[in-house]
């Protein structure tokens, strides 16, 4: 006789071996690597949950403490690799193989890693794209995954930071793999049920609440005249004409500046109510002083940001919340949203070549995607109509009859012509092709892809590639916002003039900009103690942004 | 540290009464813009100390365009720089212009 159900019997018998540590689902905090030794089988793929933001910290340190005799060679299947921890699992052997999406504080160590054979590198994927693959070809056999708190039963409340957890749940549990979750208290009753506790097979209480990493707060001292003349021409020369209303916005100060200009500059111009009304988009702590103007009627988020549980709570008319009031979020519904229900992305990149690819990759350091690509990229799947996206879709194929003509999303790069250290932003070759080569990679780590790229912001002016007829065009309006750097001061002037007259390149001038007037007057908020005060005290801040 | 120097010909006089002024601050991506209005009128210096070496031929190109977009007549720039971006630099050069263009002292 054939059996059918041979997954099924091996996850059973992974949950038998565990029971024996636990009292119900609970495991007390010193058993939880012998439990692990227990369930976790040599070369399994694993998704220890390492997301943009909150962290399965306890449950790492204990995966790396196993024996190596019981656990080894395992394949690493997670979002976020963020923690020491999540690098330590390779060099002692724990864990063998590797897919991820993003590796931000990471991305120095993992690159020596990769160079020195540490790692066997699957791919560094999109986050919708490992997500898709976790119910294709990369289903865990185990989740180790956090929450806040846990009822008897299983029951999971993830609290604001929910993220990946409902995802790497659905792929493991529904296919035959087993869940542990970490969670700071056990309660009789959790706030609300964000994972089912059939869908948990054990519960760890950790000694401490696990780690958050305030990733999406910009503290607007720090923004300078630069982002902010860059935030009005993006405004000015973005925003308005195509009558941006959906969007997502990068997590650079660039960015912050334009959240920051919207009650001044935006309201002056007339935009309200026309402009930013929906967003995917964490609670960026920058957007409060929009929010509390009226410009915004509904934001849905991939994660939460520390200190704004307060404030989301009291302004659920804007975010999304549970019945127990706090933010619900959820990356790949809201990765979802950006890539299809979105007409813009707009964020800041570190390098972008002649044809408008862009790189976070630098030859020492390999960061990853984070949300930049499904958010930056043009959903072939999009069939429903917008002003922003039809108009963008003229403006790339004026001459196919309208019925038949797709849009397009707008896909926007703003920066400085020179980053940090006066690091050119614009090069001829993006390092990251330099990385694939060493490593003998198929792709090489491109952000988003050039042909994705519409509109490209820096203090020179806007470029409009979807006006660019030729690759030649392209690349001189590329050069031609270029400022300084080599790749600009090597542009065709010619050309670039005939570009600027045709509307392709617009300088502050052409659109009634001045310099001069880039002040950071203009900003609604400039301190985070004005955050706070625009949040009417709700805002509270993390320590290392507070200086008073 | 380095030193530059740039001398330019300009075709106009540079607007205003005022004799000097200062813009911006010595700091690390910032610098700092002293302008005098003590050269014959079409005649204009920039004299830059610099904590930033080997960017010369970008300063060049920085001061060149300002030169032709804002025709600096009869005005000498001392610039100490802590390293700012070229764009920082047009910027600040283009506040002296409008500071020093203002009536008074």
């Amino acid at each position: 006789m054939t059996s059918w159900q041979n997954n099924r019997a091996a996850r059973d018998a992974r949950i038998a071996a565990g029971s024996d540590l636990a009292r119900g689902k609970i495991v007390e905090a010193q058993d939880v690597t012998r439990l692990l030794e227990a369930v976790i089988r040599p070369g399994d793929r694993v998704c220890l949950e390492g997301d943009n933001q909150k962290q399965a910290d306890l449950l790492s340190r204990a995966l790396l403490a196993v024996d190596l005799s019981r656990v080894n060679d395992l394949h690493m299947v997670q979002s976020g690799v963020v923690l020491p921890e999540h690098l330590d699992l390779f060099d002692r052997g724990v864990a063998k193989r590797l897919d991820y999406a993003y590796s931000g504080p990471q991305s120095a160590r993992i690159a020596r890693m990769l160079f020195g054979g540490k790692i066997e590198l699957g791919a560094v994927h999109t986050y919708l794209e490992l997500f898709a693959r976790y119910f294709i070809d990369l289903t865990p056999h185990v989740a180790l995954i956090a929450a806040v708190s846990a009822d008897r039963a299983g029951n999971l409340y993830t609290g604001p930071n929910t993220e990946d957890t409902p995802t790497v749940v659905e792929a493991t549990a529904f296919k035959d793999g087993v869940v542990i979750a970490q969670v700071n208290e056990i309660v009789e009753t959790v706030p609300r049920v964000d994972i089912p506790a059939d869908r948990v097979h054990f519960i760890v209480r950790a000694d401490k609440p696990f780690f958050v990493e305030p990733l999406f707060t910009r503290d607007p001292a720090a923004i300078t005249e630069g982002q902010i003349l860059t935030a009005m021409l993006a405004i000015k020369g973005i925003y308005a004409p195509y009558g941006v209303q959906r969007l997502n916005h990068g997590i650079g100060f660039s960015t912050a500046a334009i959240e920051l200009l919207l009650p001044t500059f935006g309201e002056r111009l007339g935009l309200k109510g026309r402009i930013a009304t929906h967003f995917a988009l964490n609670p960026h702590p920058a957007l409060i002083p929009a929010i509390e103007s009226g410009w915004v009627q509904q934001i849905h988020s991939f994660g939460s940001e520390v200190g704004m549980d307060d404030y989301i709570r009291a302004r659920s008319d804007v975010y999304f919340t549970g019945p127990d009031g706090s933010l619900r979020s959820n990356r790949a519904f809201c990765q979802t949203a950006g890539l299809y229900a979105c007409d813009m992305f707009i964020g800041s990149t570190l390098q972008i070549d002649l044809q408008g690819n862009s790189s976070t990759v630098t030859t020492s350091r390999i960061a990853g995607f984070g949300g930049a690509p499904n958010m930056g990229a043009d959903a072939r799947g999009r069939r429903h109509p917008s002003e922003p996206w039809l108009k963008a879709g003229v403006e790339a194929d004026p001459d196919s009859p309208a019925p038949l003509r797709r849009g397009r999303k707008l896909v926007v790069q703003i920066g400085e012509t020179f980053g940090d250290k006066n690091v050119p932003l614009f090069v001829e070759k993006l390092d990251a092709i330099e990385l694939a080569e060493k490593l003998k990679l198929d792709l090489a780590p491109v952000m988003i892809y050039g042909d994705d790229v519409t509109h490209i912001v820096t203090e020179e002016g806007v470029a409009n590639l979807l006006l660019c007829r030729t690759a030649d065009e392209r690349e001189q309006a590329i050069r031609g916002v270029a400022g300084y750097t080599d790749v600009g001061r090597r542009r065709d002037r010619g050309m670039v003039a005939r570009l600027r007259e045709r509307g392709v390149i617009r300088r502050p001038e052409d659109l009634g900009i001045n310099p001069l007037d880039a002040d950071r007057s203009l900003l609604a908020a400039r301190s985070i103690k004005d955050l706070v005060h625009w949040s009417g005290g709700l805002y509270a801040p993390p320590s290392k942004f507070r200086n008073w | 540290m380095e030193d530059l120097s740039f001398r330019h010909q300009v075709r106009a006089r540079a607007g205003g009464a005022r004799q000097s002024a200062i813009v911006g601050v010595v700091a690390s991506g910032n610098l700092e813009v002293l302008v005098e209005r003590v050269l014959p009128d079409v005649e204009c210096s920039v004299d830059i100390k610099t904590a930033a070496v080997g960017f010369g031929e970008v300063w060049r190109a920085v001061i060149g365009d300002f030169v032709e977009r804002h025709s600096p007549g009869g005005l000498r720039f001392s610039i100490n720089d802590g390293g700012a971006r070229p764009d920082t630099v047009s910027l600040r050069l283009a506040q002296a212009v409008r500071l020093i263009a203002e009536e008074g002292r």
